[in-house]
């Protein structure tokens, strides 16, 4: 256990120190949060736009954390020969992967806190929100998302993985129905977005604080699906050196 | 070297290969406890790919490797807790401190070492504040070092632990490999430094493209001769024939070699004289290592 939480108090000490990170993870989605939650310019009919926003702007966390921040930071790991070091002292595998896994979802966790705190502020109807669900939703969410960033990290130079991992990160959240509905895509967008991680895992958190959702239980479905390839394709790709 | 049952490190027949390149060609030699075994060769030699196996960062193509008695492919997990290991470059996040990364390797190797104590041995103390991207070149390879001796290793692989020190910091690393080997652990150091290998080895290996050019206590490689150096063009039949010298080229000269006997430096003044040979410089005692390595390295160029 000693061990563990000694990898964790790294992973957590070094994200907090990197500004790009905390840029990403922190500063972006409440800076969309409070601009398109104050500035009439989305098309949300009579909704209000937090209640639009919120499980867009969770969704947009998840991803900044699950897979851009653990994506470039492995990146990073295996050109500066990190996971090389490590894998000759007595962590082993699974507590690096797990000791990884938990900061994502402490992180997370302080995401969703700040995302709820500010949004209600904001007049966000918290009422009728199935907390099991958007649990469930963010989960399935990291794994799908860490298995992407993982799969890029582990591959890639340090420098096209940056590059990359932040191409698909705007691209999601253009795309991925986070900020703009996917409903107001191009048709071939709409059919590319709605087969991706992104616009699913927005759906299914509209559907858990008491949207409707454009897709239902597909949502859920394409969703998990991706939950479980993602991770096993980077488990068979990755490469620690 | 010993043959007693003392080994920390043995490695047999090992091959590694790189697709068609094969870079450690049927390698074998052991490792005493509480000894340094110098690796030596130039860029691709195969010192750093025979470290990676017994580590166990990198399989081996054939062979046999015993690492305190484990097979580092198989035990590694068992392994990593009694090895030190310095990595020929980076192995630490560059936004990390000095202290907090030594802290955090005694976490990991949970060997009861004092995070203190290892930064005052390794002359580091006062830079426990600083984070890695600010160290020097020599900082960070004491850091590096630092991180092998949170283990309290029973063996140790350091590749390239003075590239980039200064000489004072030369000096602290050989002090601290002494003090590693004084404590019974075996260390096994790779260097193209052969300055830094004559100050710290008991034993050297010398690679050459994957094979083994020359192996055994650094005394016993070192034995005195005598070398002359003629800048007329000689034969060198006269001298290798029925002398049973060696004869190298080295530029405009000539560069004989025999035993440190007598008799040597008589009977080579004689048949150079006989031959009008001008001898330019004679040198006798013990070979630098040097000498050797290049010679030894050269001689299949």
């Amino acid at each position: 256990m000693a061990v563990l939480m000694a990898q964790l108090r790294t992973e957590l000490r070094v994200m907090a120190r990197n500004g790009e990170q905390l840029l990403l993870i922190v500063i972006i989605p409440m800076a969309l949060l409070l601009f398109f939650g104050n500035v009439d310019v989305l098309p949300t009919a009579d909704q209000p736009a937090v209640d639009f926003l919120v499980p867009g702007i969770i969704a947009l966390a998840v991803m900044s954390t699950a897979m851009v921040s653990l994506g470039i930071a492995t990146g990073f790991e295996r050109q500066y020969l990190v996971l090389k070091r490590l894998g000759a002292t007595p962590l082993g595998r699974s507590r690096l992967v797990l000791a990884k896994s938990l900061a994502v979802v402490i992180i997370e966790l302080v995401q969703l806190a700040a995302i709820c705190v500010v949004s209600l502020a904001m007049g966000w109807s918290i009422e009728s929100t199935t907390w099991l669900l958007l649990v469930g939703a963010a989960a399935l969410g990291t794994f799908a998302f860490a298995g992407l960033g993982l799969i890029l990290a582990g591959r890639l130079r340090a420098e096209v993985n940056l590059a990359a991992q932040n191409g698909l990160y705007l691209f999601l959240l253009l795309t991925g129905g986070m900020i703009i509905a996917s409903s107001a895509l191009p048709g071939p967008l709409e059919s590319l977005s709605r087969a991706l991680p992104a616009a699913n895992l927005a759906d299914a958190l509209r559907q858990a604080v008491g949207e409707e959702g454009l897709y239902g239980s597909s949502a859920w479905v394409i969703l998990a699906a991706w939950a479980l390839v993602a991770p096993l394709a980077a488990a068979r790709v990755f490469r620690w050196e | 070297m010993s043959t007693s049952a003392d080994h920390a490190l043995e490695v047999h027949d090992l091959v590694v290969r790189y697709g068609k390149t094969v870079a450690v060609d049927g390698l074998s030699f052991h490792v005493r406890s509480g000894s340094v075994l110098v690796l030596l060769g130039r860029n691709g030699a195969g010192k750093t790919s025979t470290i990676e196996v017994c580590e166990g960062f990198r399989r081996a193509e054939a062979g046999r490797v015993r690492v305190l008695g484990l097979d580092p492919a198989t035990h590694r997990a068992a392994l990593n807790r009694h090895m030190g290991v310095m990595l020929q470059g980076g192995g630490i996040y560059p936004s990390a401190r000095v202290g907090e990364t030594v802290a955090h390797y005694c976490t990991l190797y949970g060997a009861g070492v004092q995070p203190n104590a290892v930064l005052e041995r390794i002359g580091l103390a006062a830079l426990r504040s600083r984070t890695w991207r600010t160290l020097s070149g020599g900082e960070k390879q004491r850091l590096s070092l630092a991180l092998a001796l949170c283990a309290r290793p029973s063996i140790a692989f350091l590749d390239e632990p003075t590239s980039g020190v200064d000489l004072d910091g030369r000096r602290e690393i050989r002090s601290i490999i002494h003090d590693l080997a004084a404590d019974g652990c075996a260390v096994v150091l790779a260097t193209h430094e052969l300055d830094e290998a004559e100050r710290c080895a008991d034993d050297v290996l010398i690679l050459d493209r994957g094979r083994v050019a020359a192996m055994g206590p650094l005394a016993t490689l070192r034995q005195p001769e005598t070398r002359f150096r003629l800048s007329t063009p000689v034969d060198p039949s006269v001298f290798t024939d029925s002398l049973g010298f060696s004869v190298q080229r080295d530029g405009e000269d000539y560069v004989v070699t025999g035993s440190a006997a007598t008799e040597t430096i008589a009977t080579v003044a004689r048949v150079a004289g006989e031959h009008q040979a001008t001898v330019v410089d004679v040198r006798a005692g013990a070979q630098r290592l040097e000498t050797l390595f290049h010679r030894l390295t050269e001689e299949t160029l």
